[in-house]
């Protein structure tokens, strides 16, 4: 039952390579617009504030097809990224990752954003006393602190991810080894007469890895978590 | 000799400052009722608050000077500051904690000044807990350990015993007296109650409504007393 064929194998490992990918590529930006938009105050908040959650309500298509005439080959984006930098997100399992990325960042801004708000400030205000300039005090006690909400949004964005459909075909297409993800190949499968079993193969891997990420998560939350309150 | 020179104005809303001390070596009071603006003066010699006017001058060292547009920042003033709450990290142990600001500030570890200072206070047995689980003197005492191994030039004491019911305020009491007779740190040390200070300070400085309205010795907390019953 769980013998995969080297098809669905390779589906799966490109899964975890681009959601691993997209995670870790959205994660410094996830923490740079979570202390933005938790410690800040500036013009086009409310606007950033909005551009971050967009992709979480607009339909997966729409963010797929906005990627595709933007940074597709002959978008105005694209086109000057394969120009000058030889960079090609279109069909290219980059691309996939980058709007995987995309659409886990809300995800993985709001726990952050969270978690940095529910700081005690004062708690910074004496580590300044104490000789800590800002960027020692964001490394030993910000960062510390808001460690869970970190780990949480990372997760949140992992999962989303690697369950990223509508966005991702959309923008580079479903080609197997490159751009085909674990949901892709089982779309594809359920479109073959005989592919069920298959499909139904991937299913269970994707739930596998889904609970492994869960029990991993929760494991690191609650360490964090309890480091924080001081357990 | 003057180890602390402020003289600093600060508008906040409705609320006016403008207090001038001087300061020695030994403790310090800030003395007054509630909403006189001590802990608005402590704020601003740490540098967690900027003023409106003036200048704060700590032994040949200007941390604040508006005209000349000086402010040093709180990490490079040397300062050490007990706050009300005891504000210890809850991600760190006792023992980090007391280390947090040597480490800081780049000091070379001092095993002999760290256990000084930890039997003067008496919390070596303290040092791998995690401070959730001290009792609230406890952690008054690690928050005093942990600004003086910081080896400031100047502590501030804001209330440190504030937020401890009256059998912890005995508890601790004679240790900050020990620290001023060992630790020879000077102190500026806020409180609103005479008879806490009567114990621990050297000076008086009494302020009212954001104003100095006496200084001197101590003498000028039996005429606070002679005040609040008349």
């Amino acid at each position: 039952m769980l013998d995969l064929s080297p098809t669905e194998w390779t589906a799966v490992l490109l899964s975890l390579r681009i959601a691993l990918v997209a995670t870790a590529f959205a994660l410094p930006f996830g923490m740079a617009i979570g202390w933005l938009l938790a410690r800040k105050e500036f013009w086009g908040k409310t606007l950033l504030d909005g551009l971050v959650y967009l992709p979480l309500v607009l339909p997966p298509v729409v963010t797929g097809y906005l990627l595709l005439i933007s940074l597709g080959r002959k978008g105005p984006i694209g086109a000057f990224l394969a120009d000058y930098f030889g960079i090609v997100f279109s069909f290219r399992w980059t691309g996939a990752a980058l709007s995987c990325g995309i659409m886990g960042f809300p995800l993985m801004v709001r726990p952050i954003r969270l978690a940095l708000e529910a700081i005690d400030r004062r708690l910074e205000e004496a580590a300044g006393t104490l000789g800590a300039g800002r960027l020692l005090v964001f490394l030993t006690i910000t960062l510390p602190l808001a460690l869970p909400g970190i780990i949480a949004g990372a997760v949140l964005c992992f999962a989303r991810a690697l369950g990223e459909f509508g966005a991702t075909i959309t923008f580079v297409s479903n080609i197997p080894g490159e751009t085909q993800t674990i949901s892709a190949a089982i779309y594809t499968l359920m479109q073959i007469p005989g592919g069920d079993a298959a499909a139904g193969r991937l299913v269970l891997f994707a739930i596998a890895i889904a609970l492994a990420a869960l029990v991993v998560s929760e494991w690191f939350a609650r360490r964090a978590g309890m480091r924080v309150q001081g357990k | 000799m003057i180890v602390l020179a402020v003289d600093v104005e600060k508008e906040l809303g409705a609320f006016n400052l403008a207090v001038r001390f001087e300061a020695a070596g030994g403790v310090t009071a800030l003395f007054g009722p509630s909403g006189a603006g001590k802990t608005t003066v402590v704020n601003m010699i740490a540098g967690l608050l900027l003023p409106d006017r003036g200048s704060i001058v700590l032994g040949d060292k200007v941390l604040f000077d508006a005209a000349a547009r000086i402010n040093v920042p709180p990490h490079r003033r040397h300062i050490g500051y007990v706050f009300q709450e005891d504000r210890l990290f809850p991600h760190l142990s006792v023992r980090q904690n007391l280390d947090y600001g040597r480490r800081m500030s780049g000091h070379p570890r001092d095993p002999d000044d760290f256990a000084r200072i930890v039997a003067l206070l008496d919390i070596g047995h303290l040092l791998e807990r995690r401070p959730r689980l001290l009792s609230g003197g406890e952690r008054q005492r690690v928050a005093v350990g942990r600004a003086l191994l910081m080896r400031p030039r100047l502590l501030l004491l804001d209330e440190p015993l504030a937020s401890l019911d009256p059998g912890r305020k005995r508890e601790i009491l004679p240790y900050l007296v020990r620290l001023r007779d060992h630790a020879r740190v000077p102190m500026v040390y806020v409180s609103h109650t005479a008879a806490e200070l009567r114990r621990i300070a050297t000076k008086v400085v009494r302020l009212d409504a954001g104003r100095v309205v006496a200084s001197g010795g101590l003498e000028l907390l039996e005429q606070a007393d002679a005040d609040a019953l008349g």
